[in-house]
């Protein structure tokens, strides 16, 4: 039986390049309509931009990543254009242009990322407010900037990366409000350096930008998004207690990432809240095995690591389902892997140190903000919910919080409002974050069109 | 808001209509670039909370749903558009 690769970004692209070198014939599925991931994302037939435009200091990498997959693209039982929406013990079930199809695998290596991390502000769901990511996506695969004006707001290295890419490609960067000081930065300037290159890129986003006259604002407060039927300026308070504001049609949100382990938790992968990044992650150990029999994980899907870590991440899985399968493992190849992927853990940690979730902004969320924007429930109701039932029925976790208020039963499955509503949760229950626990995922992982009877 | 084109406009123009209305949009366009660049939303929160325009680009947040004559209700964001798409933005049930 096979062995099935979820995810053909960095970490599925190096997973099936170690599989395939054992002589196995990997299924790598993916939603997308081509090979990629999120960094490394192709834009469609038709575009022309070569890679150093398009991927920035990362051509090389993107350019590798692309070859290795293009060259093993015969021996891969490649599925694109397929969403893996369910797993089952041993089947995966899938569906594409509308056919579902239940895949089994013997083995299975989880790649499937990440997604951005948000908090919400009164005026977010208008017209115009995009993720960081979709900011950067709208630019890489469909050449748009999101709006003629953009305001950039958030945190992360994100942030100035997709500002910087922005301007670069000629849109009009109206603002960078970075709701961490550039104090912490400096202060963990020590731990970043050990990510070199990664580092001194980070640097010169910011110096290019201010070079190139962006306005940049630290410790920020956002306070609003402001407008009617669309976006028109965004406001926030800096740290001296004066307020700004802005005049934009478009604004890019960001606060970091989460993992996308909705399959792992199908898969009945335990998860721990991991204090630094702020995360639930599946469990896993340094060789990608989850504590359920045939099922591995990899990349910023099982914790964000960055693009780097993902590839060596997946190689590494790929090594411990050769091992599983009983076949020969290259132990100079896992030595090199494991001494990479530990030195890049403490760069991780340094870099997350840097630009902190910003968790006191998300609890204490105005109560007439929206918090789930699938269905408008606002940070009220989900407050009105835990002090009158919660707290008297334990546990106070979020599962029942969004039996209550509906809270993460839209059609996102919590993917958006989940990080910011088990902040406001913690904070009502005046509990840690972790305590509230987190929001189970369920089949469908993702809506899907009514399914014909063989696959239900 | 609109999105704004950067690079990438040499491409062969393709036509839809939106709501009725004839539109134009590129080839490779997906549906979410094909309206927003054009007008400034993609649909309506049944939920009384106005008009939305889609939110992560990347097929999560579910918030870029339209209606496409033959195909029913689709992510704009994940759906490239093809010449002669007719595509509505009616009110979508919960
Ligand atoms: C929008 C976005 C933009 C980013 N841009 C950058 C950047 O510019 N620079 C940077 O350093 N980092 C960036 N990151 C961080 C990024 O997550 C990592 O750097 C890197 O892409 C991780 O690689 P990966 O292989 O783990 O996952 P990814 O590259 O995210 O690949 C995961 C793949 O899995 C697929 N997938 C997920 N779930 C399913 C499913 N259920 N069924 C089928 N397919 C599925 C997805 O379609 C995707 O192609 C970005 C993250 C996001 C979310
Ligand atoms: S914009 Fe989020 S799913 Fe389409």
């Amino acid at each position: 039986m096979s062995v099935v690769i979820v995810g053909a970004g960095p970490a599925g692209t190096r997973a099936a390049e170690v599989l395939i070198g054992a002589g196995l014939r990997p299924t790598v599925i993916d939603e997308a309509p081509d090979n990629g991931g999120r960094i490394y994302q192709r834009q469609p037939a038709g575009f022309h931009r070569v890679a150093r435009v398009l991927y920035g200091f990362e051509a090389d990498k993107a350019r590798a990543i692309h070859e290795t997959f293009d060259r093993l693209r015969a021996s891969i039982d490649f599925r694109p254009r397929t969403l893996a929406w369910n797993l089952r013990p041993g089947l995966i079930d899938t569906i594409c242009d509308g056919k579902a199809r239940a895949i089994p695998f013997a083995q299975t290596i989880l790649c499937t990322g990440a997604m951005d991390r948000v908090i919400p502000l009164p005026g977010w769901t208008l017209p115009g407010v995009f993720t960081l990511g979709g900011a950067q996506i709208s630019l890489k695969a469909q050449g748009c900037a999101i709006g003629a004006r953009v305001a950039f707001l958030g945190t992360g290295p994100l942030l100035y990366l997709v500002a910087y890419q922005y301007a670069r490609a000629g849109a009009h960067v109206a603002a960078v409000l970075d709701t961490t000081a550039f104090a912490r930065k400096a202060a963990q300037a020590f731990g970043l350096a050990r990510g070199g290159a990664t580092f001194v890129k980070g640097l010169y986003y910011i110096a290019w930008l201010r070079a190139h006259g962006v306005p940049i604002a630290e410790s920020v407060t956002p306070l609003a998004i402001g407008g009617e039927g669309q976006v028109q300026s965004v406001s926030w308070r800096d740290a001296r207690g004066t307020t700004h504001e802005v005049a934009v049609d478009a604004v890019a949100l960001g606060f970091g990432l989460r993992p996308e382990a909705q399959l792992a938790d199908l898969a009945g992968v335990p998860f721990d809240f991991d204090p630094v990044q702020h995360n639930w992650v599946p469990r896993k150990d340094p060789s990608g095995k989850t504590p359920v029999a045939g099922v591995f994980l990899a990349g910023d899907g099982s914790g964000i690591r960055g693009a780097d870590l993902a590839e060596a991440a997946g190689a590494r899985a790929a090594w411990s389902v050769l091992a599983a399968r009983g076949l020969a493992v290259d132990a100079g190849a896992v030595a090199r892997l494991d001494a990479q992927l530990a030195a890049g853990a403490a760069f991780r940690a340094a870099l997350e140190r840097a630009f902190p979730f910003p968790a006191k902004l998300a609890a204490g969320m105005a109560d007439d903000t929206i918090l789930c924007r699938c269905e408008a429930i606002t940070a009220g109701e989900l407050r009105a919910a835990a002090n009158e039932t919660l707290a008297t029925l334990p546990p106070p976790e979020v599962n029942r919080a969004k039996a209550l208020t509906r809270v993460g039963m839209g059609r996102c499955q919590g993917r958006v409002c989940g990080a910011a509503a088990a902040e406001v949760l913690a904070s009502t229950l005046s509990c840690p974050v972790e305590e509230v626990g987190r929001l189970r995922g369920q089949p469908p992982v993702k809506p899907i069109p009514i399914l014909p009877a063989e696959a239900a | 808001m609109r999105l704004q084109r950067l690079a990438e406009t040499d491409r062969p123009a393709v036509s839809f209509t939106l709501d009725g209305r004839p539109m134009a949009a590129l080839e490779g366009d997906s549906l979410l670039t094909a309206i927003l660049t054009e007008d400034t939303y993609l649909r309506t929160n049944e939920f009384g909370d106005g008009r939305r325009a889609g939110f992560c680009l990347m097929g999560a947040c579910q918030d870029c749903w339209v209606s496409v004559e033959g195909s029913g209700r689709v992510r704009a964001c994940s759906t490239p558009i093809t010449e002669g798409m007719r595509v509505s933005r009616g009110t979508v049930q919960p």
